[in-house]
């Protein structure tokens, strides 16, 4: 599904990753972790394909295809979707529009969608305008279920929300990745960034990465990962050698 | 060549097509009354609504004595050299609605003023809502397709009663070399509402008005809704001025400017002249193509307890947002006009759905050829 291959990314003069290589099949999902700052959201960004970064050198391929040049909405077209961690409050622009203009042969979905997100309510109100953060999120998972991406990047679905929202969003992320389906038939992926791995309650991840200053420094069992940050936190994956 | 034009169904179907961007129904279709003046002609004078009553300005005026209090009260006949144009005129052109006590039309009243070979087009309105009534206007003012040169210059008086409401939504459709000079004021009473729309889309040379609304009745209200794009060669020199002048009187005034290349001027001015008074300026101006945004809102307080606030930005659209709904599909093009669509989209508390759809649609035709 996603191939990258010694990718490299700038900001500014300033370089943020390097020598990145991640291979994500058909059905997997990835889990990217990692201390504040450390470049998990720059790499989703990359592989969006969005401004203010330059790719100085490596390569993005996604179902075969070299997408490292190519704009954002042709990546998302060829089936890459993105949540946002934090995304922009757009006046104006109410989110049933907006889910009208992306839905296509969907648009019959989106009423069933919004009902299970308990969305329905929020088809007139502008997009992220004064929105909680749970209403932020729900608002986020159900563009993507309207999109229906094969590759899906979450960027810490789970940050400022309650854990009522939690379980909805965890359930409905879980759908979006086929996790009801059986692992030889799934075809979706996902790769998530998480700090507190809440969400890996309903996603059953498959493999996971440590990101440290713009480099992989770990990869492995996200489980496991996991257990060793929440006790020692990153200093033991700076520390690590095995690289 | 210019026709004689009679009636609005005597026009090609390209002025009436201009005439429909304006929100006026050529058939009469949903609405209450109708007033339509070509030039310096009036062709149609019709009330279709018990309560409602439209006439020519000279018809009122020798009608009803009582009417010449009201004529050239709210806007002073010196204000300008316009005003003065207008009222050193012997034979004055324009209409009078009264919307008799406790009317209520479900239908807005369209009126209509379209210059086609005049140079100069003047009209004088005076619109009354008595106590209780509740109407609703739509003017539309266009320019004939093959008229490429004139003015237009309007005095309106609105008068609001007591409990009183009214909403006027004008849409501007005129030409590139076309200067127009409203004058407007309004007089709203205890609990009485004004709500004043302005939408104009297209070229105009020079457009330049600052509606007046003094607010004198206790617990009344004013609201000003401005939506323009102004294109290259356009001037648009807009503003709205409202007096907070009795206990309980609260104002806003909101714009939202999109220049692709024109000038616009957007003043506002709040005064609150009484205690327990509310007003807000809000601005908001987009430019998409090198073209200015002159935002001047202006607010003062008189006494303690009035409550006044501005809000002003202008700016280029923000890239993260243009992204954001790229990466759900859309692309560059798409994601830009469904951004500046939502800028424009301003829903307007307490205006009929009809001409909230005419607002809608006006917007939709400048989507359309890409703002």
């Amino acid at each position: 599904m996603l191939k990258i291959e010694g990718l490299q990314v700038k900001i500014g003069e300033r370089e943020v990753l390097r020598d990145i290589n991640l291979h994500i099949k058909e059905g997997e999902t990835h889990v990217l972790m990692g201390p504040n700052g450390s470049g998990k959201t720059t790499l989703l960004r990359a592989i969006m394909g969005f401004g203010g970064l330059d790719v100085t050198a490596g390569h993005i391929l996604f179902k075969g295809r070299d997408v490292t040049r190519m704009p954002i909405h042709e990546r998302a077209k060829l089936g890459m979707g993105m949540l946002f961690q934090r995304p922009p409050t757009i006046a104006g622009l109410k989110l049933g529009k907006l889910l009208a203009v992306t839905s296509g042969d969907r648009a019959g979905m989106v009423s069933e969608y919004s009902r299970f997100l308990h969305m329905d309510t929020f088809m007139d109100r502008a997009i992220n305008l004064g929105f909680s953060g749970g209403e932020i999120k729900r608002s986020e998972v159900l563009q993507l279920m309207v999109q229906q991406p094969d590759f899906v990047m979450l960027d810490e679905p789970e940050s400022g929300v309650d854990l009522e929202n939690i379980s909805l969003i965890g359930t409905a992320i879980a759908r979006l990745l086929e996790k009801d389906v059986h692992i030889v038939n799934r075809k979706k992926s996902g790769l998530v960034i998480t700090h507190t791995g809440y969400i890996l309650d309903y996603l059953d991840a498959d493999y996971g990465h440590v990101m440290c200053d713009g480099v992989f420094r770990c990869h492995g069992n996200p489980r496991e990962i996991l257990r060793v940050i929440k006790t020692s936190g990153y200093k033991e994956c700076l520390a690590c050698q095995k690289i | 060549m210019p026709e004689d034009i009679d009636r609005m169904e005597d026009l090609s179907a390209t002025d009436r097509e201009r005439l429909t961007q304006t929100g006026l129904e050529v058939g009469m279709k949903n609405r209450s009354g109708s007033f339509f003046q070509v030039d310096q002609e009036i062709k149609q004078v019709a009330a279709l609504e018990e309560g409602i009553e439209v006439l020519s300005i000279q018809e009122a005026l020798a009608k009803y004595g009582w009417l010449e209090e009201f004529s050239w009260n709210l806007v002073k006949k010196d204000k300008d050299q316009y005003t003065r144009f207008v009222a050193d005129q012997p034979d004055p052109r324009g209409f009078v609605i009264i919307a008799r006590k406790g009317s209520k039309t479900v239908f807005p009243l369209q009126t209509c003023l379209f210059l086609a070979k005049t140079a100069v087009q003047h009209v004088h309105n005076i619109i009354i809502a008595e106590e209780g009534a509740e109407l609703h206007l739509i003017s539309g003012c266009a320019s004939a397709s093959y008229t490429k040169t004139g003015s237009h210059i309007g005095v309106s008086e609105f008068y609001v009663g007591q409990n009183a409401r009214i909403t006027t939504t004008m849409i501007h459709n005129w030409g590139d070399e076309i200067s127009v000079f409203p004058r407007s004021a309004a007089r709203v009473e205890e609990n009485g509402v004004f709500l004043s729309n302005y939408v104009c889309m297209q070229p105009v040379r020079k457009i330049q008005m600052s509606p007046v609304a003094d607010l004198a009745g206790k617990n009344s209200v004013a609201r000003f809704s401005s939506i323009v794009v102004c294109t290259p060669g356009s001037h648009m020199d807009l503003g709205s001025v409202a007096r907070l002048s009795a206990e309980g009187a609260s104002a806003e005034l909101i714009t939202r400017a999109i220049t692709t290349g024109g000038t616009i001027i957007s003043r506002g001015m709040i005064e609150g002249k009484t205690r327990y008074t509310k007003g807000h300026i809000e601005c908001k101006g987009l430019i998409l193509k090198d073209g200015i945004i002159h935002a001047i809102p202006e607010i003062k307080g008189d006494v303690v307890d009035t409550e006044l606030s501005h809000e002003a930005a202008v700016g280029k659209i923000a890239k993260d947002e243009i992204e954001y709904l790229m990466s759900r599909g859309l692309d560059e093009d798409v994601a830009t006009s469904t951004i500046i669509r939502g800028f424009l989209d301003v829903k307007i508390a307490g205006l009929p759905e009809s001409l909230q759809n005419q607002i809608d649609a006006a917007i939709d035709s400048a989507e359309k050829s890409g703002f």
